[in-house]
């Protein structure tokens, strides 16, 4: 029972680590009055070029920087149309999701062809601290994309409350006309976080493909973008509750494989369709809250209205 | 005013310049995977349009999509947005099979509308639970849609995997996720001898309907309304959160018709490869992007979704001429989308610096529609 209880807890706090690069990416995009619905698209390329750079060059880091840039070029592109554009954000964002789940797959089946392995990033055992018993196993024994995910939510903290850069962001999505007229420059702020969620879904693309689940399939993410979308709901927008949704999300996921590796006797759609039926039920529970979005989410700035 | 005719008509033509330019981007990846592009695009041509055959084809694919897009029109109308077009096709889809499979001695023509009533049904219950968390839960619907898309196809995958599964496939132990051949009585009659069938006559008589509906009834006029301005109709009287699932609730009907008709008029049977979009083949996106391209008005979306048919099915044979994958136009569809809301701006822009005229016009013209609604 222990070591169920062990493996269960050390794949869920594996498995939170996509779900918490692309959700504090989001989370920050949107407290800047940005919502992008695209997520999954971004994951999708992200986790692709990862892979295929992983596959032709071995070169892990190098796979992980070409994602981020990827996630870069993808970030500037929804920037481009939410901002600059000022598109209807709802259905800017789905367009970006068919276009990175096309463009992945076209280049998939290209230049790939066939699903096999990589060698991802292996585990990291911290010295010292991965030879405590339970925690040092569950917690201490992960690869590095996995801490980075977690060190990530002290630093989303900080940066948003502690410094004037996060102030700015936050001003710019609850009153960017008050914002503006204090000299702040939204059409900056706004690129800078929509580029920097770009980067963040990437990564979580990448974490996917070359440290979690070390392969590349069409659709490889199914949906999990979306998810990291409403977990930004779930969360309040604060980086603290996000990490209680992810890791919520990720103890799902990893009772449902545990689930199909033991042959259990529960149809495997059922504990796949799990992760979704949840989301729904979280969502309308967390609608009834007192908590508000940013005023300004997915309202287009323009001067002078 | 002569300024304003020559921008109204540069604006219905933004779908068109949106279309061309993905389609310059298409040529580009098509010349980067090593192909000659006009090749490429003659292969899909011909696959599209090249025979009666291809021409059937054309349209038997465009069927589901202006099913989806004009179901997506009337949401869109209300000012909400229905992602769910995958869910709501296998809701429908799955109930009209089920019927079918277990009143297989009904006369045909009873089955064939108590399938498609039912599946119609489902399609409506299915996004009216994504409507009611809308209004009166304030959930956002894009994302109870995608998710009702994926409980949706896990659903049908488990059915088709035990309870619903061909009893050939488990005798012969191949246990393909798929179920037995519908009785033929429940074929959609053929309108030539092609897979065209009677279905795309109903999606169109639909197109034309949802348009009257939307543009010449009281009930249309509030759910436009609504979709205009939220306030000013909550001001006025109108309950909102009614006319809010409203919209989903007919939004998911007609598309769960469709998927109905998928499977009658089709494919005979329903199945699956596993994936969420195994027996959709994506099609509730890709009425989206119809609807879109179709300037959200159902008239519109029946040539954009002829268009659309007539890419994925020329795609389908591109990929068989030249190797060019068929996830091509999945590309280039997200790119459609991209540029039409993207050019959303200029119109807005243009329509703002010719506002005298067109105000006092929209204005005379609320008027006489308030003074109706009084009546």
């Amino acid at each position: 029972m222990e070591a169920i209880i062990i493996g269960i807890a050390k794949s869920a706090i594996r498995l939170a680590t996509p779900y918490l690069y692309a959700s504090i990416g989001e989370t920050i995009g949107q407290l800047s009055g940005v919502l992008n619905l695209g997520v999954d698209g971004v994951m999708l390329m992200g986790a692709f070029s990862a892979f295929y750079t992983v596959l032709k060059t071995g070169n892990l880091w190098l796979g992980l920087l070409v994602a981020i840039v990827v996630g870069a070029i993808f970030g500037l592109l929804i920037a481009f149309i939410n901002v600059t554009l000022k598109a209807e954000q709802g259905i800017s964002g789905i367009g970006v999701y068919i276009f990175g789940l096309g463009l992945s797959s076209l280049l998939f089946s290209t230049m790939i062809g066939t699903v096999q392995p990589v060698n991802g990033f292996p585990p990291l055992f911290i010295p010292g601290l991965s030879n405590i018993p339970v925690i040092g196993e569950i917690l201490f024994q992960q690869n590095i994309l996995v801490y980075g995910a977690f060190a990530l939510i002290p630093l989303a903290w900080y940066v948003l409350n502690k410094t004037p850069l996060g102030l700015s962001i936050r001003a710019v999505g609850q009153h960017p006309q008050a914002a503006d007229s204090l000299g702040v420059n939204i059409v900056r702020i706004r690129y800078f976080t929509v580029i920097l969620g770009g980067i963040l879904s990437g990564i979580a693309g990448a974490s996917l493909s070359i440290a979690l689940l070390n392969v590349f399939q069409q659709n490889l993410t199914n949906g999990m973008g979306f998810i990291a979308v409403a977990l930004v709901y779930f969360g309040a927008w604060r980086p603290k509750t996000v990490l209680i949704g992810a890791l919520l999300f990720s103890t799902v996921n990893a009772i449902q494989i545990w689930v199909q590796v033991k042959g259990i006797n529960i149809p495997s759609d059922f504990t796949l369709m799990m992760p979704y039926i949840v989301t729904i039920i979280v969502l309308a529970a967390m609608a009834k809250r007192r908590i508000h979005p940013p005023a300004a989410l997915n309202k287009p700035f323009e001067r002078g209205e | 005013m002569k300024y304003k005719r020559v921008w109204e008509i540069s604006i219905s033509l933004i779908p068109i310049a949106a279309f061309l330019l993905a389609l310059l981007i298409g040529t580009i990846m098509i010349a980067f995977l090593g192909v000659n592009p006009l090749i490429a695009y003659q292969a899909l041509l011909k696959g599209a349009f090249g025979s009666m055959n291809a021409i059937a084809d054309t349209v038997a694919k465009a069927t589901p999509l202006l099913f989806v897009g004009v179901g997506i029109c009337i949401a869109f109308r209300a000012g909400v947005l229905n992602i769910g077009g995958e869910g709501q096709l296998v809701a429908g889809a799955l109930s009209a099979t089920i019927v079918c499979l277990n009143f297989p001695n009904l006369p045909g023509w009873i089955l064939i509308i108590m399938a498609l009533l039912v599946g119609l049904l489902s399609g409506a219950i299915w996004a009216g639970i994504a409507g009611f968390l809308k209004a009166y839960f304030n959930v956002n619907e894009i994302l109870s849609t995608i998710m009702l898309n994926y409980i949706a196809a896990y659903g049908m995958n488990y059915l088709l995997r035990g309870p619903i599964m061909d009893p050939l496939q488990i005798k012969l132990g191949s246990f393909i996720p798929q179920t037995a051949r519908l009785t033929q009585a429940v074929d959609l009659p053929r309108l030539i001898p092609t897979r065209l069938h009677f279905g795309t006559i109903v999606a169109v008589v639909f197109a034309i309907l949802v348009y009257i509906f939307l543009w010449r009834t009281t009930i249309g006029f509030r759910i436009r309304m609504i979709g205009q301005n939220i306030q000013a109709s909550r001001a006025s009287g109108i309950n909102v959160q009614k006319y809010m699932v409203l919209a989903f609730v007919l939004s998911g009907a007609l598309i769960g018709l469709g998927g109905a008709i998928e499977v009658l008029g089709v494919h005979h049977r329903l199945f699956t490869d596993g994936s969420v979009s195994g027996f959709t083949g994506s099609a509730g996106f890709n009425g989206i992007v119809a609807a879109l391209f179709g300037q959200l008005h159902p008239i519109g979306t029946i040539p954009a979704s002829l268009l659309l048919g007539a890419l994925l099915t020329g795609a389908n044979k591109m990929q068989r001429a030249v190797q060019i994958p068929s996830a091509l136009i999945g590309a280039l569809n997200g790119l459609i989308v991209l540029f039409v809301v993207g050019s959303e701006y200029l119109r807005r822009r243009q329509t703002r610096r010719v506002e005298p005229t067109t105000k006092t016009e929209s204005n005379s013209q609320n008027k006489n529609k308030d003074k109706k609604e009084s009546k």
